[in-house]
């Protein structure tokens, strides 16, 4: 059985994020790339899960929704340890045009699968696509997905609820939507899985045609913050009485 | 038309983010010159389903049916639709919570509508339809433009005032007999904290980082915790180290809070963690570095070691209960 992620590629979480001089668009310049934090969990999930003898998962395949910019960040997915990679060629305008082409290319996909998907990107923040990916394969999903476990072919869903977890089982194929917990740390490509991944495969489809449901119009930065008021640490319960008489949210 | 809001409860009892979100949809009914009609899903009460009367919704729908007890993704979606569909409604809005993550997509599919995410206003133009939302982690704004007729959004916690007015609502039981589709989710077991204030719900959240040096030293975090009626979180180290369970880490991959206000005890404030905090209302800082980023978000802060600035906090807290 094989485990498909689906493979985001984002600004470095640490970029200061700036835009074109009209804030019409996301200025590119100087941003390194890579995986959405999330997808880069759910890759590391489904490796250690091809890893374990457990289960049937022996194969682990990304798919990327992007332009031939994205594909140093696919290779690295590939030297962390994915076997495969698929890219639709297309620079998407909104998570239903991703979930849809993933869609396009998944229905056909005839073996037994897993698909993962992470809850969100760090850069737009549409927590959609795994969930309408779902919808158009008229497939279940599962959210807030903090840990998988596989026994043969059965899985075994942890999903964080208010206060709490839940321990799921899911009829397959059904879409999981990950996010911390699922694993803890991203591996970290080795020099052999840098070398590897050159051969594998990465396989460049054209995209269906569709149409976004909705677009940006321009972005803002949020109003800087006024400074930080410092209390000496000697009169530390000077504190309180400022929360209660001058935020007076005490 | 009418605005379809989804209002979810917790064993029964409505949340905050709940009314928040009946608030939000009274003002974009008023826009569109509609209706409110506000969804509630599992048991609860005549008395407490009227509570959203109270904050502006016209009609409310309860589907209490045993069917609907757990969470199944699709017979939810399913269920929701079906009601928008119904009620014919062209504007539907859930909270940006999980559980509004876990349905909004799937809506969006089924009903054929633009979906906005983590919505912090309402519209600023209703033709085209022209709404601001927080994008990259909360360090930035975009305002999106939908193109479909319908609509689904989630609103980003503490982005609008809860508003109180006096309205009554009419409240109608969906028949028990509808039937969603297949459940394909079967619940095996429940790990729930009772009692505990909710972290993604608190109005006041007590934060521990690296700075606190071991996980022994949590119990002054606890009791100021406490005191306060707070919840209790961590940062990511703290929580990759095992120190703290992973569902108290808050920051980009952990969880995403807006409460009133935030104290963070010997979080250095890394760009990761303040895109999971930087929406709350006020941040205090409280960190021996006194050039930890955590000072350029915060609106307070103390110079100096946790271990001895915690308990004077308790202290003077407990001096504040008496007075």
């Amino acid at each position: 059985m094989k485990i498909i992620v689906c493979l985001g590629v984002v600004p470095d979480t640490t970029t200061k994020v700036k835009f074109s001089g009209d804030n019409k668009e996301f200025d590119t310049s100087g941003v390194q790339w890579v995986i959405n934090p999330w997808d880069e969990l759910a890759l590391t999930r489904a490796i250690q899960l091809k890893e374990d003898a457990g289960n049937t998962v022996d194969k682990v395949v990304v798919i990327t929704v992007g332009s031939i910019t994205t594909e140093p960040v696919i290779r690295k997915a590939l030297a962390i340890g994915a076997d495969e990679a698929v890219r639709i060629d297309v620079a998407p305008k909104d998570s239903y045009e991703v979930a849809f082409q993933l869609s396009e290319f998944l229905k056909n996909e005839q073996d037994q699968h897993f698909v993962f998907a992470g809850i969100e990107s760090s850069d737009y923040n549409g927590a959609a696509v795994g969930g309408m990916l779902a919808e158009l394969l008229g497939v279940n999903s599962v959210s807030s997905v903090s840990g998988l476990e596989i026994e043969g072919e059965k899985p075994r869903i942890f999903r964080d609820i208010d206060g709490g977890v839940e321990t799921l089982e899911v009829d397959i194929p059904f879409v999981a939507i990950v996010q911390k917990g699922i694993a803890i740390e991203p591996r970290i490509p080795a020099m052999r899985g840098i070398m590897m991944a050159r051969k594998k495969t990465l396989n460049v489809i054209p995209p269906a045609g569709t149409e976004a449901y909705t677009g940006i119009t321009g972005f803002e930065l949020p109003e800087p913050k006024p400074p930080c008021k410092i209390i000496e640490s000697e009169n530390a319960k000077e504190l309180i009485n400022l929360l209660q008489n001058e935020a007076k949210i005490l | 038309m009418a605005v379809l809001v989804y209002t979810e409860n917790w064993d029964g009892k409505f949340k905050k983010t709940s009314f928040e979100l009946v608030s939000y949809a009274n003002k974009l009914a008023e826009m569109f010159n509609t209706n409110v009609v506000a969804l509630s899903i599992g048991p609860v009460s005549e008395e407490e389903l009227a509570l959203l009367g109270n904050y502006g919704a016209d009609k409310i729908i309860s589907a209490a049916a045993g069917q609907f007890k757990i969470l199944d993704n699709k017979v939810y979606v399913n269920l929701i639709s079906s009601v928008a569909e119904k009620e014919n409604a062209e504007l539907i809005v859930l909270s940006h919570d999980n559980t509004g993550k876990a349905l909004a997509p799937g809506l969006s599919v089924k009903l054929k509508a633009g979906l906005v995410s983590g919505v912090v206003e309402l519209p600023s133009s209703t033709d085209p339809f022209t709404i601001k939302k927080k994008v990259f982690s909360g360090n930035a704004f975009a305002r999106v433009e939908v193109k479909t007729g319908i609509k689904v959004l989630t609103l980003a916690k503490n982005s609008f005032e809860v508003v109180e007015k006096d309205g009554i609502a009419q409240i109608e039981a969906l028949q028990d007999e509808v039937s969603q589709g297949d459940i394909t989710t079967k619940v095996n077991e429940v790990n729930k904290q009772t009692g505990k204030i909710l972290l993604t719900d608190a109005e006041i959240v007590v934060s521990g980082g690296r700075g606190m040096k071991s996980p022994d030293n949590w119990g002054p975090i606890e009791e100021l915790a406490e005191l306060l009626g707070a919840a209790t979180a961590c940062s990511r180290p703290v929580s990759d180290e095992g120190w703290r369970p992973h569902q108290e880490h808050t920051g980009q991959t952990g969880k995403i809070i807006a409460p009133n206000l935030y104290i963070a005890v010997g979080i250095s404030g890394a760009i990761q963690h303040l895109a999971g905090v930087s929406s709350s209302r006020y941040i205090v800082a409280i960190n021996t570095d006194k050039d930890a980023p955590i000072f350029e978000a915060a609106d307070y802060g103390i110079v100096g070691d946790a271990m001895k600035v915690l308990p004077q906090l308790i202290q003077a807290v407990k001096e504040m209960k008496v007075s």
